[in-house]
């Protein structure tokens, strides 16, 4: 009660304050009375008392007395009537600011009574000459619009509104905008606010001068029109492209959704649109250092910027890396982005800084890390492998919720790469009892089930979960029931048990319609048809996207279209949390097509245009496979011809190695000697390739054996087609499958047709959403297979439409050995991403059409080509045909028949094939009538070198053992290869210019290269990464050492300086510099505890490590190479003066000078043989050249290639064996002694017998000095 | 728009409620209360929707600020706004504390019926917002003083009055600049980038336009085309300050990554001729703010080495060196080593300044006064630790705090100039001073 009384006085004594004559008091009685209303008490007794106080003409009074009134107006709308004659004298007082508190005060008296009156007093207010009225006033018509929307209409207030925009002061039309978009918005049907072109203009114009906040209205205005066309856009965008510099995030943000909405409608390519992506991302990365709640409106907002227009922010990954202290909101958003902006070259970076988060304390931000890792996973295949051992050491750590989190997305990586982790299921076992979230449960139980094969107790693991089966979530019991069933069907035996149980479970206990149904379902399937079970349930399971949270597109249009407000915050449409008012749906504008009918049309003919179009395009794909049907029907071959096709098919797979000419394994198996005076060198010919029509093999031909018995196997091959003209035509073949082309399947063949090779392939999509922009590749290959004209692909590829394209390929590209010669590697674009595959091109698209030979010729060749060169093949299961068939099926395929006789009741065919590139075969068949068997043989000789390499080889090392060379180019790159298989095994890069040496370590683990691009790179040899770039080197690189530890690099550069780097320390600067040549130094060599180099100030100087002393040897002629002997007494110097030289290392006497070669120009580098009996060295008129190092006598002088003069400048001696490697221009020779007992000089000189080069392939053409 | 703004105590009672309509009612700032200040699971948003109807908040020291909106709203313009309100009353009656808001409730009504009219933001300039909200009720008495002040609040330059004059005309430039790094524990820089403001005070009279040139890349090359302005830009009264550094960096220009500007400032001609010309607000305001990413020359670099020794002992060991010229002195170092929580006893050693183990910040603090260029310090601690089974403590990176008398970014003002064309003064009577500070933003190495 004394409560009550209390407030009771209170109020009585308010009451008589606010009476009071003074001024003072009655204003602090106002203060008392808000201050109540504010905490909520009741003060509206105080009505009447406080009007009162309205008369008085001082404007921080009336403010508090309209304070109060626009509380209380409503509940006492009576007394409030008293206060409209004040309203309208106030209206007119002088004061602005009194007109205007007025006019703002008045809207917000919501009574009917009051706002009758209001009207009049508006209008003049609209029309004021003050501006502060006018802004005020405008927003005031809004409000009246909130109260009484008839009103406004019947009051013709609008049209005064709409007047205000052009306004001369920017704010009034900011308010006016303001108004009249809100307007608009809640009663969209009055097309009140229809924006064209002038009011765009006015807009713009005012756009500048307005303040921040009027700026935004505005700019949410403009983005609510559309553009008449891209120029229209463009102009807009031009003008609003300033605003991305204001200070207010809000501005910046609107600016961004004009800008986004408008981009649709420009030409993507186009320099503007390429300009505006440049703009566009800094101030987004700005907004990031903004307060938090701001960066988190922002983050939200670059979230879906990404998913529309990745482009923008694709090389700022950084920024959005997470700071400790960001608030947990900023965080998740940041993480979210970054996984969208992962890709394989940022890849590293970003699983380093998840790896730091998943150790962080916030648990949702944990998990959210650790999915973040699969996601990377499944996103950038390169770096699935260190995702998944990331996430198995997360697992180790024993976090509950790691763990969990962990599984969920192992599954997922499971799903995206079937059969390639198994491997660590054991470790997700383990810590099956520590799961306890539903959705990891149901995660591990799939894992178990769908490699129950795999997991020893799956049946245990499974029943383990099926004891607590009714209290675990309906997601748990679903892919329990599914998981079981799936043991079942691949361990019938031991699980039925298991199976009954579960059935029985979920189809009699359970209460959820969902589960009984699908037990009932799989009850059925496994109980009548077992097979069908194993189809349905063990089926193959659709692709998992790699965006698994993306937006879906038209809800992210939609969001784009309100960057910047709540929508865009909540990733939500605005209908789901606005409520009530009817809200137009906003999407992106289409950017128009110029197709010249549509353009006439409006724009709801246009879209129905636009949706019929791919339905045409439908049909006539239909129509065009059909046709493609039929052709391949109508030339079924006969059934007679059957053999034949098998015999032909292996006619094919024989040549189909011809070009393996190469390979020295073969040749060494089948004893080929070679011809080191003839100009035609004999190659040996031929092995068989395996078809092509299941898997892809290859054919390097070292297993004769196998691969005929394979062969054999592969003759009764079906599924062999012909078309028109009986050209033999693999059928196709599933290239890409749909699984690795993100929904895109390609499947083709290759057929020879009109003299020309065609690829013909099927197109299908399987995804769900139309394809374009199809576009296609070929890497460079061994036949120089190149397409002749675009891919046509009518696009856009709808979904589940297949269609089929040809296209014509010419053999005029560049060329590059393949391994397996007939492989090509092909890259196909789409709208969403490249995808490349390697096929294998059947061997006889490449015969040519004019593959006949003279006979006299063929007889002379055939003699010429030594038996070893021979492969004799039997062809069983031939049935009879007569030999006249035979030939004619034969030249269809451009397999011409020569001569044929008839020898001891056999007949002889002699045949031959020319391949595109130049190549004859010679075929002997040997056909014994009533016999079912064909031999034949075949012949070949190279006619022509194998043109590959493009680029010149710099240097050539053996590795420590010789088991190894590396070869360095000026393709920018060095390649390691196994030099007696000729088997390139990796290619290193990272020079950006030509390499000119490089050394590998003891162990081989490690290599150090220099080049003209001036650095010194010490690379890993297992995965080629780059793990030191030293770049102090002023000059390009000439020579680069390891030290015997491999601890030390040595580099001589043409600096003129040795510079010397510990490859273990973390500094990047040389450990120390000899900078004592005064010119360029060319070349260095290592001893037990020297270090020599070679300069072209004519010196030798000698380092001696172990005193710190340094011998300068004045040598007299420019020096380009230096070699230290076996025994470490002796040096060899090579000079620009034609003579090598021999020192005494210790008292520096000449000893021997080696003439008759020609070095003038090049470094030519030298060798000693393994017991420092001979002397080797390159020359410039292509030859290696051998010395006697007692005598000085030249034993040999050995032209590389016969026409040849090309300087042979690199060479290096096997560091075990007698052999030589040697290179001249793109290609490595390979040099062997014969004979070592054999001392005669004659007999050496041809001692060299295996004279083998090696293609060195991909050498990249320009780009270099 | 904005449909309401509630202040509330940290116990949730509502200081100031200010609905602008009619959509929002009464419950709704019960429903913040309820939902958020006083929720038992901490909203880990600053926007919530609660029964459509979303609300933004943010916290300054123990106050709740919030905007009400039921509609579709521009979400930055609503936290650019909630800001604004803030620096609006922090400029009025300094510090946001609940007293002072209790004290000042209807100086804020009155503000927030003048920068808020039926929810659309108005005029929030302080300056002009000063010239005609008052707490001692002075008002504009004459008429011309009047359209004056309506003038200011809606005209074109909605910054700045009419009819100012000092008898000295007087500016002060600063050129205020927080480096922001993130080190790795290896010492490699994973991000780094300087956040500029330059804040100017100006006591000039009239109405001056100001050109103002920096040595951005692109304003140097626009600037080398056109030579004629070097020539006058070259009035060395601009470099009064004598903490101007004379040639800390070599280099002549900078790259700017982004730069935003006050909205004196004549965007579009930024935009076409890459100048920054405006009429400037009279007293202290933030001319600009930019952010660069390259060539920063990182002031203080941290070598943190810690190693656990067992169960209950850890080891830390702290070098700092700074890297700026000899002659320069950074001021105010303050390094902040987290501890783990678990700390009991913390022994410390240090070659210079003072350092403590601050056990309810969980961090060892070592303060230095200054320390010259080029030098190097060291800390070393022993940490023991109380035995704990919980899990690892995940190691909070090594923070940093400094002022340095340089611009890390290398950051120039190349000239400013004034014009008043109706006084009589021209560019060299007024008076500039310039000055230059590199701060620490976000300055923290992982250990």
């Amino acid at each position: 009660m004394s409560e009550f009384e209390g407030k009771k006085g209170e109020i009585y004594e308010l009451k008589a304050e606010l009476n009071s004559d003074k001024r003072e008091r009655k204003k602090e009685a106002l203060k008392k009375v808000i201050a109540s209303m504010t905490v909520g008490k009741d003060v509206s007794q105080l009505f009447p008392d406080v009007i009162n106080c309205m008369q008085i003409d001082n404007l921080e009074l009336k403010k508090l007395v309209y304070l109060y009134l626009m509380n209380y107006a409503k509940t006492q709308p009576e007394m409030a009537i008293l206060a409209v004659n004040t309203f309208a004298k106030d209206c007119n007082d002088p004061n602005p600011l009194i007109r205007a508190l007025a006019v703002r005060t008045m809207g917000c008296i919501r009574v009917d009574k009051i706002t009758e009156h209001l009207c009049e007093p508006l209008r003049k207010c609209l029309k004021d000459e003050d501006p502060y009225v006018r802004k005020t006033a405008a927003v005031c018509v809004a409000k009246l619009f909130d109260i009484n929307q008839q009103l406004v209409f019947d009051q013709g207030f609008l049209d005064m509104l709409k007047d205000l925009l052009s306004d001369s002061n920017p704010m009034v039309v900011a308010n006016a905008v303001a108004a009249l978009s809100e307007i608009s918005e809640q009663s969209p049907q009055t097309k009140i606010f229809d924006l064209n072109g002038p009011t765009i203009n006015k807009l713009l114009t005012a756009l500048n001068e307005c303040s921040e906040w009027g700026q935004v209205f505005i700019l949410d205005a403009i983005s609510n029109y559309s553009p008449k066309d891209d120029k229209d856009a463009q102009s807009i965008c031009e003008r609003i492209t300033p605003r991305l510099a204001h200070a207010n995030s809000a501005v910046v943000l609107s600016s961004v959704k004009v800008l986004m909405k408008f981009l649709e409608l420009l030409d993507q390519q186009s320099e503007f649109v390429q300009n505006l992506y440049r703009k566009l991302s800094p101030p987004l990365v700005t907004l990031l250092s903004a307060e938090p709640e701001i960066q988190y409106v922002a983050l939200r907002n670059i979230n879906l910027i990404v998913q529309k227009r990745s482009d923008i922010l694709k090389n700022e990954m950084k920024v959005f890396f997470v700071k400790y202290n960001d608030p947990i909101y900023v965080k998740l958003e940041k993480l979210d982005i970054m996984i969208r902006l992962t890709n394989a070259t940022n890849i590293a970076q970003v699983l380093a800084e998840l790896k730091e988060y998943a150790t962080e304390v916030d648990v949702d931000f944990v998990r959210k890390s650790v999915r973040a890792i699969g996601r990377c996973a499944i996103k950038v295949e390169q770096a699935a492998e260190r995702c998944v051992s990331t996430l198995i050491d997360l697992i180790q750590t024993k976090v509950n919720y790691v763990v969990q989190e962990a599984i969920v997305v192992i599954k997922d990586i499971f799903r995206k790469y079937p059969n390639k982790y198994e491997s660590i299921i054991a470790t997700l076992c383990e810590n099956l009892d520590s799961l306890d979230e539903p959705e990891a449960r149901a995660s591990m139980i799939w894992i178990v089930g769908e490699y129950a094969e795999r997991i020893d107790n799956a049946d245990e693991l499974l029943e383990g979960f099926l004891d607590g089966f009714k209290d675990e979530n309906t997601q748990v019991q679903l892919q329990l029931l599914t998981g079981i069933v799936k043991l079942f069907l691949k361990k019938p035996t031991e699980t039925q048990e298991l199976v009954t149980r579960v059935l029985t479970l979920v189809t009699q206990e359970t209460d959820n319609p969902d589960l009984r149904d699908r037990g009932y379902i799989y009850w059925r399937l496994l109980s009548t048809d077992p097979k069908a079970a194993k189809e349905v349930v063990l089926a193959e399971k659709p692709l998992i996207s790699e965006e698994t949270d993306l937006l879906e597109p038209t809800l992210l249009d939609e969001l784009i279209c309100h960057i910047g407000s709540l929508a865009s915050v909540y990733h939500k449409p605005p209908n789901t949390f606005v409520e009530g008012r009817f809200i137009m749906k906003k999407n992106l504008p289409l950017r128009s097509r110029s197709y010249g009918e549509q353009e006439n049309n409006t724009g709801h003919t246009t879209t129905m245009q636009t949706n019929q179009q791919p339905q045409q395009v439908v049909i006539s794909g239909n129509v065009g496979s059909l046709i493609d049907d039929f052709d391949i029907l109508s030339s079924m071959p006969m059934p007679s011809s059957n053999p034949m096709d098998t015999y032909e098919q292996s006619q094919n797979r024989t040549a189909s190695a011809v070009p393996n000419l190469l390979d020295d394994e073969l040749s060494s198996i089948l004893g080929l000697d070679s011809n080191l005076g003839g100009n035609q060198t004999p190659m040996m010919n031929t092995n068989t390739s395996l078809p092509n029509n299941n898997r892809q093999t290859t054919s390097i031909g070292n297993e004769l054996e196998d691969l005929f018995g394979d062969f054999n196997l592969q003759t009764g091959g079906a599924g062999i087609s012909f078309s028109g003209n009986n050209v033999f035509v693999p059928p196709k073949e599933v290239w890409l499958s749909a699984a690795k082309g993100k929904g895109l399947e390609v499947s083709g063949t290759f057929v020879r047709r009109s003299n020309q090779i065609v690829m013909e392939m099927d197109f299908t999509n399987k995804a769900l959403q139309p394809m374009n922009d199809l576009a296609l590749q070929i890497n460079r290959n061994s036949f120089g297979l190149t397409p002749a004209q675009p891919l046509q692909v009518t696009s856009p590829l709808f979904p589940n439409q297949t269609v089929p394209t040809q296209l014509i390929l010419n053999t005029t590209g560049p060329i590059m050995r393949m391994d397996p010669l007939t492989n090509l590697q092909v890259a196909i674009k789409n709208n969403i991403d490249i995808f490349y595959f390697n096929c294998i091109v059947p061997i006889h698209v490449y015969f040519a059409q004019d593959g006949e030979m003279d006979k006299m010729t063929f007889v002379q060749t055939w003699q010429e080509i030594p038996e070893g060169n021979e492969v004799k093949h039997q062809l069983q299961n031939v049935n009879n045909l007569s030999i006249d068939d035979l030939q004619n099926k034969l030249r269809l395929n451009n397999i011409h028949t020569i001569t044929r006789t008839a020898i001891e009741q056999k007949e002889m065919l002699y045949q031959t094939i020319k391949l595109t590139n130049g190549i004859f075969i010679l075929v002997e068949l040997r056909i014994t009538p009533g016999n079912r068997t064909i031999s034949f043989s075949l012949k070949t000789k190279l006619e022509r070198k194998f043109p590959a390499a493009q680029g010149a080889i710099r240097c050539v090392r053996y590795n420590i053992d010789g088991n190894y060379c590396l070869t360095s180019g000026s393709d920018r790159t060095i390649k390691l290869w196994k030099p007696d298989g000729s088997l390139a095994i990796k290619t290193y890069t990272g020079h950006s210019q030509e390499v000119l040496d490089v050394h590998s370590s003891f162990d081989n683990s490690r290599l150090c290269s220099g080049g003209v691009d001036k650095r010194v790179l010490y690379i890993d040899v297992m995965t080629g990464k780059i793990m030191k770039k030293y770049q102090a080197h002023a000059g390009r690189v000439q020579a680069v050492r390891f030290n015997e530890e491999a601890t030390i690099i040595f580099s001589a550069s043409i600096d003129g300086t040795v510079k010397i780097w510990d490859v273990k320390s973390r500094e990047y600067d040389p450990i120390q510099v000899l900078d004592d040549a005064k010119d360029s130094v060319t070349s260095l060599s290592l001893g037990n505890h020297e270090l020599l180099t070679t300069s072209l100030d004519q010196r030798v100087r000698i380092y001696d490590i172990r005193y710190g002393k340094l011998f300068e040897d004045y040598i007299g002629h420019n020096l380009t190479y230096i070699n230290l002997s076996h025994d470490q007494q002796c040096f060899l110097v090579g000079t620009l003066s034609s003579q090598i030289m021999l020192f005494d290392k210790v008292n520096g006497k000449l000893l021997q000078t080696f003439v008759d070669y020609t070095n003038n120009t090049y470094m030519i580098e030298n060798a000693f043989s393994n017991d420092d009996q001979f002397v080797y060295s390159g020359s410039e008129n292509g030859r290696l050249i051998c010395w006697n190092l007692l005598t000085a006598k030249q034993i040999s002088a050995i032209e590389h290639e016969p026409d040849n003069k090309k300087a042979v400048s690199t060479l290096t001696h096997h560091p075990k064996e007698d052999k030589l490697l040697t290179a001249q221009e793109g290609t490595i020779y390979i040099w062997k002694k014969k004979d070592e007992t054999e001392e005669k000089e004659e007999e050496i000189k041809e001692s060299f017998i295996n004279k083998k080069p090696i293609n060195v392939p991909q050498f990249v053409s320009g780009g270099f000095e | 728009m904005i449909g309401g703004v509630f202040i509330y105590n940290h116990k949730g009672e509502v200081l100031i409620s200010r609905v602008y309509r009619d959509d929002i009612g009464r419950n709704a700032v019960d429903a913040f209360r309820v939902n958020v200040i006083h929720a038992r699971q901490q909203s880990r948003f600053p926007v919530v929707n609660i029964a459509r109807t979303s609300f933004f908040y943010t916290k300054r020291s123990n106050i709740w600020l919030c905007a009400v909106a039921k509609q579709n709203i521009n979400a930055a313009m609503v936290f650019e706004f909630l800001n604004k309100m803030i620096e609006i009353m922090q400029s009025y009656f300094g510090k946001i504390s609940e007293e002072n808001v209790k004290n000042n409730f209807v100086l804020i009504y009155e503000l927030l019926d003048e920068i808020l009219d039926f929810g659309y933001p108005q005029n929030s300039d302080t300056g002009v917002l000063k010239s005609f909200i008052t707490q001692q009720g002075v008002r504009p008495v004459t008429r011309e003083e009047q359209t004056n002040v309506t003038s200011a609040v809606t005209g074109q330059i909605g910054w700045r009055r009419e009819g100012i004059k000092y008898r000295r005309n007087e500016l002060f430039l600063d050129v205020i600049e927080s480096v922001n790094l993130l080190m790795s524990q290896q010492g490699q820089v994973l991000s780094t980038h300087v956040a500029g403001r330059i804040v100017m005070k100006s006591y000039l009279s009239g109405m001056p336009e100001c050109k103002f040139g920096i040595n951005d890349k692109i304003t140097v090359e626009n600037r080398t085309k056109n030579q004629l302005e070097s020539t006058n830009s070259n009035n060395n009264s601009t470099t009064n300050g004598s903490t101007y550094p004379s040639s800390t960096t070599a280099k002549t220009a900078i790259a700017i990554d982004d730069c935003q500007f006050h909205q004196c400032v004549k965007l579009s001609k930024f935009e076409s001729e890459h100048s920054i010309s405006f009429i400037p607000p009279d007293g202290e305001f933030e001319l600009m703010r930019y952010r660069t990413t390259k060539d920063i020359s990182l002031p203080f670099r941290v070598i943190p080495l810690v190693r656990e020794i067992g169960r209950t002992k850890m080891e830390v060991k702290i070098v700092v060196k700074s890297n700026f010229k000899p002659t320069l002195i950074g001021q105010k170092i303050e390094i902040r080593i987290p501890t783990p929580p678990n700390t009991c006893d913390v022994q410390l050693l240090c070659m210079k300044g003072k350092a403590k183990h601050k056990s309810s910040e969980n961090a060892i603090v070592w303060k230095m006064k200054r320390m010259g260029g080029m030098k190097e310090s060291q800390l070393s601690a022993e940490i023991e630790l109380l035995p704990n089974d919980k899990k690892k403590w995940n190691r909070p990176p090594i923070s940093m705090n400094f002022e340095v008398p340089f611009a890390p970014s290398g950051f120039k003002v190349r000239y400013l100039k004034v014009f008043e064309h109706k006084l009589n003064y021209s560019d060299s009577d007024t008076i500039k001073w310039v000055r230059y500070i590199g701060k620490s933003g976000l300055y923290e190495t992982r250990c």
